[in-house]
């Protein structure tokens, strides 16, 4: 069923649009790809899949479009494209715009937290990609059973609960659990799958995944600063642990990021494009 | 013992004439004798020279390798004499379509169908087998094996090591190095870089030290820069795989549709001029329709 998930309309729009053209720049192309969570995570399934048998993770759309060919890639994301797309709110009354803001936000900073504590550029892929991804799990809730997330969203805005309770109460489970486990079944990478499972954990459980640790830190840094918004009203705190990783606070390690207007504005922009 | 014949080295489309009567004008077939088995790399318009001289081997058991499911490579598949003869045996094998989802039985069944060939395929009197295969996948066929390696093509493409008795060959089906999409200034560029590495990396370590390479060879290294992206090799690109692989010889195919003899042997040799040979060279040659070599 997850399989028909159509994209974000934006990513859909754009692909039809330029896959018309023989010209088509690659990395224009990629760049799409790689700004739509649902698009996304369906590609790099596909690249993961025994279709291919990889002895190896494909960790990114890069990757992926060396490994298997741009035009794999190229075709993969048309017969994504053509599958329709997200309308822009739907009956969940999921805002799809600011969802988007928020995972391209959350990836970014992420990004600039793994840089920060000095993962080779090679890697800092995968931190964009764990935060783009850490909340599929919503988008599928909002796609396939709007009812009750429609419920589970207007509780957090009434009982001021945080998202997960309410999904918890309303369906049973949560987007973290529903996201990781969805990505466990599509086989993606271990360290994405954890990323997504346990991005609201308090608690380090064993996990000492320094892309985790960053999206946690992003995700409740762009909620903070506003940018976009995945329906969460409810402010985590820093897990100690992850504190620890950055030693520093949330107030400290936001000021310590400095402005990141001009990164921020980047997914703002290729949004609005 | 291991040997194979060219019966079929032009790519794109098959090239009769007064120009390709030398190197001939097939499109990709290779027929592999291991053994006393018969595996075939690609099913071009080449098969059905080949499928004419199986006839004394009836009842037969062959393997077909598909590398990909472009035409070139599967044209001649509905003229697969063996197919139409009862007490025949025909396995193909192939890579699985990550966009449809569709396995090598696709390619063989739409050809067949009503509007594009008379006989349907549950008219075919021979027992057909399809396998899709993944990436590293050994086949055991008698004292053979043959290996799957994901090269790079507008679409999947398998290239295939036949080993037997200590001997090996390569055959790369359609193959172009992976080219940076990014420009050198951009944050990504060495990025896409390290991935590029790895990739040549795990191939060239699949083909390392094999007898016999036959790789995809299109273009010149001036047609070269207007055709990139299409998937096909050079001269120049072929010659550093053989090296860098550490080959014995190595057989260049897939020749462009629109050269004929005199310009592909032209084309040849402004390559060994421009390469001139080094200490543990392998030796180089153009693929040629019926030609066979023994390993």
């Amino acid at each position: 069923m997850v399989d028909e998930m159509p994209a974000f309309p934006g990513s859909v729009n754009k692909i039809l649009q330029m896959t018309s053209s023989i010209d088509c720049a690659p990395k224009d192309l990629v760049q799409v790809i790689e700004h739509d969570p649902v698009m996304m995570a369906k590609i790099l399934k596909l690249v993961n899949s025994a279709y291919f048998g990889l002895s190896r993770e494909i960790t990114s759309i890069k990757h992926g479009v060396v490994f298997v060919g741009l035009n794999t890639i190229k075709n993969l994301a048309i017969s994504i494209a053509t599958m329709g797309m997200l309308s822009k709110t739907g009956p969940a009354g999921l805002d799809m715009n600011r969802f988007l803001l928020h995972s391209l936000g959350t990836a970014t900073v992420a990004k600039l937290l793994g840089k920060r504590l000095g993962v080779a550029s090679d890697r800092a892929t995968d931190y964009f990609v764990g935060g783009l991804l850490h909340d599929i799990g919503k988008v599928v809730f909002a796609q396939f059973m709007p009812q009750e997330m429609a419920r589970a969203l207007k509780r957090v805005e009434v009982e001021k609960v945080s998202l997960p309770i309410a999904e918890m109460i309303e369906i049973g489970a949560d987007h973290a659990q529903l996201g990781g486990m969805l990505v466990e079944k599509w086989q993606l990478p271990h360290t994405l799958v954890t990323c997504i499972k346990e991005h609201h954990s308090q608690e380090q459980n064993g996990n000492t995944n320094k892309v985790l640790d960053c999206v946690v830190a992003a995700n409740i840094m762009i909620k903070q600063m506003g940018f976009g918004c995945a329906g969460n009203l409810v402010e985590d705190r820093l897990p100690g642990h992850v504190s620890a990783r950055f030693g520093m606070e949330l107030a400290e390690l936001r000021e310590s990021m400095g402005n990141l207007d001009e990164e921020l504005e980047k997914a703002n922009a290729f949004i609005c494009i | 013992m291991l040997k194979f014949t060219f019966r079929g080295v032009r790519g794109s489309i098959a090239s009769p004439g007064p120009e390709t009567v030398i190197y001939g004008g097939n499109t990709t077939c290779i027929e592999v004798r291991a053994g006393s088995e018969l595996i075939i790399l690609d099913a071009g318009t080449g098969i059905f020279p080949l499928s004419q001289t199986l006839a004394p081997e009836f009842p037969l058991t062959c393997h077909i390798f598909i590398s990909h499911t472009h035409w070139d490579h599967i044209q001649g598949l509905p003229f697969f004499i063996p197919m139409f003869v009862a007490g025949n045996r025909v396995k193909i094998y192939g890579g699985q379509d990550p966009v449809t989802g569709k396995g090598v039985q696709e390619a063989l069944s739409r050809q067949l169908e009503y509007a594009f060939f008379p006989i349907r395929e549950a008219e075919l009197s021979a027992e057909l087998e399809y396998i899709s295969l993944s990436e590293n996948q050994v086949v055991n066929i008698g004292d053979a094996q043959v290996t799957s390696v994901l090269m790079n093509h507008p679409a999947i493409n398998y290239g295939y090591k036949v080993s037997c008795g200590g001997r090996s060959l390569f055959f790369t089906g359609d193959h172009e190095w992976p080219y940076n999409i990014y420009e050198p200034d951009d944050d990504d560029y060495q990025l896409f870089e390290d991935h590029i590495a790895q990739k040549r990396k795990s191939i060239i370590d699949a083909v390392a030290g094999v007898d016999v390479l036959i790789i995809d060879t299109a273009y010149t290294d001036d047609e070269y820069p207007a055709k990139k992206g299409w998937g096909h090799g050079s001269f120049s690109s072929s010659i550093a795989m053989a090296r860098d692989a550490g080959v014995k010889h190595c057989f260049f195919t897939h020749h462009e549709p629109t050269r004929g003899d005199k310009g592909l042997e032209k084309a040849f040799q402004a390559a060994m001029d421009k390469h001139p040979s080094q200490p543990g060279d392998p030796k180089f040659h153009l693929a040629r329709e019926s030609f066979t070599f023994e390993l």
